[in-house]
């Protein structure tokens, strides 16, 4: 699994962090998303996926 | 184009839609019977104008996403509140809920700040002390006590005030603003005076903090107009937004959901019972879809034709998705009317979505997560002291909520 985030089309929600800390965190000063790693393994691709669907502004992509 | 062509005002239905007094946690009636038709359909609001109503999950968040659909009110066809809303359209600087694409990224990053996940996981063992020391008062007081005024307002209130930097004794003003700017049919006169004198007090506020600034997020926005980035007004408007959204809203979930919690004891009970976290939140999601207490729909307005759930919706046409039908969509949720702590809710839309979607979300789950879970197990007799109906529900507010909530133990 491939994990591509869109910094530009973040809209700081925390959604990815709340479903996959362990992929994602957030800039401290305005919450930007942070991609941790971009290749998952497999057991957090579930999460992944997750936090995905959840980013209100669709700036997560993911390449299974 | 012929008369049959044009919706007359017999088939068009009006919008907003009351909910049924005998049903109080049901989006109203109507709505739900359009939903089970088609997930959008036409309705006519305040104005005479017949906006696109979105009424299915599928489609509401679809919409949301979707960079053809704008939050712009000064567009035409924009469907607004009221009369008040439109009056003022030209006099309010843009925000955060007015602003498309860039501009409003620029707005949310300025507010983001506070609100990131890690931090609010961070601000936990605050919260709870606040409902921990609101809980002690209830308990030594007098019964029946308001859940109102004794939790649900107080704690959102706490933490805000304090994330802010706006001072907890202006509490009582700030509230009483809040809620005339809240009323859901405000007379153009009394929303005006309600935004004017709260405007008034951020700006004093944000010019205090150029000066002498703190650790908090009016200080954070105090120091972007001291850079030139924003103007005092947009940093008022900004704080303002961010201090009616962040009580007003999660006050009212609080004192609905206990509510809806006493209203199922089976329900409560398994979150009472409940030690998994990831339980505990996820009760919070569907207590947020249940109870979808923002009313009047998230306006937008087409900038493009857009085809949709077999419609299309023209460029300049308006668009009102509400919350509550669309969270109470069977092909999302079977069953819909039926609280169900352990159904998965991670898709609720009661924070809204798209790039609008809720600012302050990690903060009310927080908060929603702690004051219902503490609540129900240092309450366990918790009862409502009048029966159901009886209760006074917020209909005329754009928050839905209940005025006041008396319990006993």
């Amino acid at each position: 699994m491939k994990v591509v985030v869109d910094q530009d089309k973040c809209v700081s929600s925390g959604q990815c962090v709340l479903n996959a800390d362990e992929i994602f965190d957030q800039r401290d000063d305005d919450g930007v998303v942070i991609l941790l790693n971009d290749s998952p393994p497999s057991e957090q691709a579930e999460s992944a996926r997750k936090a995905a669907a959840a980013c209100p502004a669709l700036a997560i992509d993911i390449e299974e | 184009m012929s008369d049959t062509l044009t919706p007359t005002a017999t088939e068009v239905p009006d919008y907003p839609m009351e909910r049924d007094g005998r049903c109080p946690f049901a989006p109203p009636a109507q709505m739900l019977e359009m939903g089970e038709v088609k997930p959008l359909s036409r309705v006519r609001i305040w104005d005479g104008s017949t906006p696109w109503l979105i009424t299915g999950h599928a489609v509401a968040r679809e919409l949301f996403a979707d960079a053809r659909v704008s939050v712009d009110d000064r567009r035409d066809g924009f469907p607004h509140w009221n009369e008040h809303m439109l009056s003022t359209v030209n006099k309010r600087p843009r925000s955060v809920f007015t602003s498309d694409a860039e501009e409003h990224t620029r707005f949310r990053r300025m507010l983001s700040k506070p609100f990131t996940f890690k931090r609010v996981e961070g601000l936990r063992p605050a919260i709870q002390q606040v409902t921990d020391e609101c809980i002690d008062a209830i308990l030594a007081g007098p019964q029946p006590a308001d859940i109102v005024t004794k939790l649900a307002l107080p704690v959102p209130t706490v933490v805000i005030s304090e994330m802010l930097g706006v001072p907890y004794e202006d509490h009582e003003f700030f509230q009483h603003h809040a809620n005339v700017g809240l009323a859901r049919y405000a007379s153009a006169e009394d929303g005006q005076k309600g935004a004017m004198s709260l405007a008034k007090y951020l700006s004093n506020l944000v010019e205090a903090k150029m000066a002498n600034p703190t650790e908090d997020a009016v200080s954070d926005l105090a120091e972007r107009v001291n850079a030139g980035e924003i103007s005092v007004k947009e940093a008022a408007q900004l704080g303002t937004g961010l201090l009616i959204a962040g009580h007003e809203t999660t006050a009212n979930m609080i004192g609905i959901g206990v509510l809806a919690l006493l209203d199922n004891p089976e329900q409560a009970a398994l979150l009472r019972d409940s030690d998994d976290p990831q339980f505990v939140a996820n009760a919070v999601e569907e207590l947020m879809r249940y109870l979808s207490i923002i009313q009047n729909g998230q306006r937008r307005v087409a900038i493009e034709d857009i085809e949709i759930g077999g419609e299309t919706i023209r460029a300049g046409e308006g668009i009102i998705i509400d919350l509550a039908p669309a969270n109470w969509d069977a092909a999302a949720y079977p069953e819909p009317d039926k609280l169900d702590l352990t159904r998965d809710a991670g898709q609720q839309l009661g924070f809204g979505y798209g790039r609008h979607q809720c600012v302050g979300q990690q903060l009310a789950r927080a908060e929603l997560q702690i004051v219902f879970h503490t609540l129900l197990r240092r309450i366990p007799t918790l009862k409502l002291a009048v029966p159901l109906d009886e209760v006074p529900f917020k209909h005329d507010r754009l928050a839905y909520g209940v005025y006041e909530l008396p319990v006993t133990w």
